[in-house]
């Protein structure tokens, strides 16, 4: 039980399949095709800064939304009986175990020209076109995501102590200002947990767009996928960006809670 | 008071239109599988695209690959990521938090990151060692992705267990080995199966990691799927979300059913 041998096998596992496929990627962005250094690849990736901005743009969209959508739900589903939030929280989950392609692909069906949201809305004498536009890619992200967004702000808020709330009543609060000098600020650490859970995964996907968007949307996760495909070195430094980008942001948001968590 | 019963009714209109969005796009496939036409219009009922879909050998054995590949995936993980849990618990310091984030890697970068530096590790070896990714790749890179949340469901167990039992056990007449199985892996269970549960279905729903270190012959369901969806999309993959979807509901609904029945056992028991 005292044995740190145990944790060898999975040492020398992250040493070959962790640490050296990144010094893999760094060696394969700064090197070109006839394996010297150069600085080529990054220059390349360069070339692709406005589909990052986009990438970017559309990632902190779905992030906001599902802020916006599952923050509330989070807070009504903590106040009703707890064997209706059990059931509310795992009908949130099921489509979660659905395949991830086959959410999308039912985005596509649904939004499609002559499909259920095209016909129904034709009914009330709405035409339009709903599939293929950015819009419709960030329906998407927001429907893969949403539950990574509600379950921890969920679970940070039930772990609020009712005592607290009670004592902020008796002291004199309004509903209003129960929720925003007690609730709000005690949940915070969920916030920024579903926050980084949401905008990761968004900001680096790639298909939600080949699918759901038009032709100019596409995402920096599309551009890797298909530029490996011909050049390893500009792929390897467009990855290596992201990656710093996505670690940068990590790193920022730890900061942020743990200054809300002192003040 | 009337205003207090306002907001219990908006608050259920508001779940039920989040769930509405939730389901809308389920119950769409579910339509489309039974519909004769091919395209968005309804042409009758049909029941060809669950036969057609049975049919299909590259479903099938990509169907037999994930569950193969999940299962296997998570064994490993599991029996690794229980033993370097329990090792590291065993470090102190710096270097105890170092190997922790070290560990965390592959939950905090991208998944097309690592999908992409598994490739060109696997593309690298396979040119020294002359082997083709394949199966072989899928499950190892999916056993990466698996171990650090099994870590991370065992370390908080080892955290809370008390040290002194393992000792209890050996001056009580257990030899190391019995000590460790009996006691230790007794307290640890529900944080390994936790770590289990979460590697056999992050394992099966995997896409990226799978799509960058399958090589050229082998498939996952995932992959299939986004081989179809780059065609023309025939319509047996409605038929294969509708069955999914059943198989999914049917689970939830017996670990609930079961989670139930031993609330039940405790309340009695107290």
């Amino acid at each position: 039980m005292k044995s740190r041998k145990l944790s060898i096998p999975y040492i020398v596992w992250m040493l070959v399949f962790t640490m050296i496929p990144l010094v893999m990627i760094m060696i394969t962005a700064f090197t070109d095709s006839s394996g010297g250094f150069s600085l080529e690849p990054f220059k390349a990736a360069f070339g692709y800064t406005n589909i990052f901005l986009k990438s970017l743009w559309i990632a902190l969209a779905s992030t906001g939304i599902c802020l916006l959508l599952g923050y509330p739900l989070a807070y009504i589903i903590t106040r009703l009986r707890p064997s209706t939030q059990r059931t509310v929280i795992m009908l949130m989950m099921i489509p979660m175990w659905m395949n991830f392609l086959l959410r999308i692909y039912a985005w596509v069906l649904l939004l499609q020209h002559n499909g259920p949201l095209d016909l129904a809305l034709s009914l009330l004498g709405i035409h339009g076109s709903y599939s293929n536009n950015t819009a419709a890619v960030i329906v998407g992200m927001v429907y893969e995501y949403l539950p990574f967004m509600l379950l921890p702000i969920y679970t940070v808020m039930g772990k609020i102590d009712p005592g607290l709330i009670e004592a902020a009543q008796d002291l004199g609060s309004n509903g209003f200002q129960v929720f925003r000098r007690v609730i709000f600020p005690l949940s915070i650490p969920g916030i920024i947990s579903g926050i980084t859970m949401v905008f990761v995964p968004s900001a680096s996907t790639f298909v939600v767009a080949q699918y759901l968007g038009g032709t100019d949307d596409i995402m920096i996760g599309d551009v890797i996928d298909k530029i490996f495909l011909t050049n390893n070195h500009i792929g390897a430094a467009i990855s290596l960006i992201l990656m710093i980008f996505i670690f940068v942001f990590l790193v920022l948001m730890n900061l942020f809670g743990d200054e809300e968590a002192i003040a | 008071m009337k205003s207090k019963k306002k907001k219990g009714v908006l608050s259920k209109i508001y779940i039920a239109l989040i769930l509405i969005f939730m389901y809308a796009p389920i119950a769409v496939l579910i339509f489309y599988s039974f519909n004769k036409s091919r395209s968005a219009v309804w042409g009758g009922f049909t029941l060809d695209w669950y036969v057609q879909l049975f049919h299909d050998r590259s479903i099938t054995s990509a169907l037999m690959n994930t569950l193969s590949i999940a299962f296997l995936a998570s064994i490993f993980a599991t029996i690794l990521g229980t033993a370097a849990a329990i090792g590291i618990s065993n470090f102190k310091g710096k270097k105890r938090v170092l190997i922790q984030n070290a560990s965390n890697i592959p939950i905090i970068s991208p998944d097309i990151v690592m999908g992409v530096s598994l490739m060109l590790l696997f593309t690298f070896l396979g040119v020294i060692f002359g082997f083709e990714m394949g199966y072989v790749t899928v499950l190892l890179s999916h056993i990466c992705f698996c171990v650090p949340f099994v870590v991370l469901n065992v370390m908080p167990r080892i955290k809370r267990m008390d040290q002194s039992i393992y000792d209890a056990a050996l001056d009580l007449g257990c030899n190391q080995w019995q000590a460790f199985y009996k006691v230790v892996i007794h307290e640890l269970m529900p944080g390994i199966v936790s770590g289990a549960l979460m590697s056999f279905t992050y394992s099966l729903d995997d896409f990226v990691i799978t799509h960058f270190t399958q090589g050229a012959k082998f498939q996952n369901l995932s992959t299939v799927i986004y081989g179809m969806l780059r065609k023309k999309i025939p319509p047996t993959i409605n038929a294969l979300s509708t069955l999914l979807f059943l198989v999914i509901i049917i689970i939830m609904v017996l670990i609930n059913i079961r989670d139930r029945r031993e609330e039940k056992r405790k309340a009695q028991k107290a």
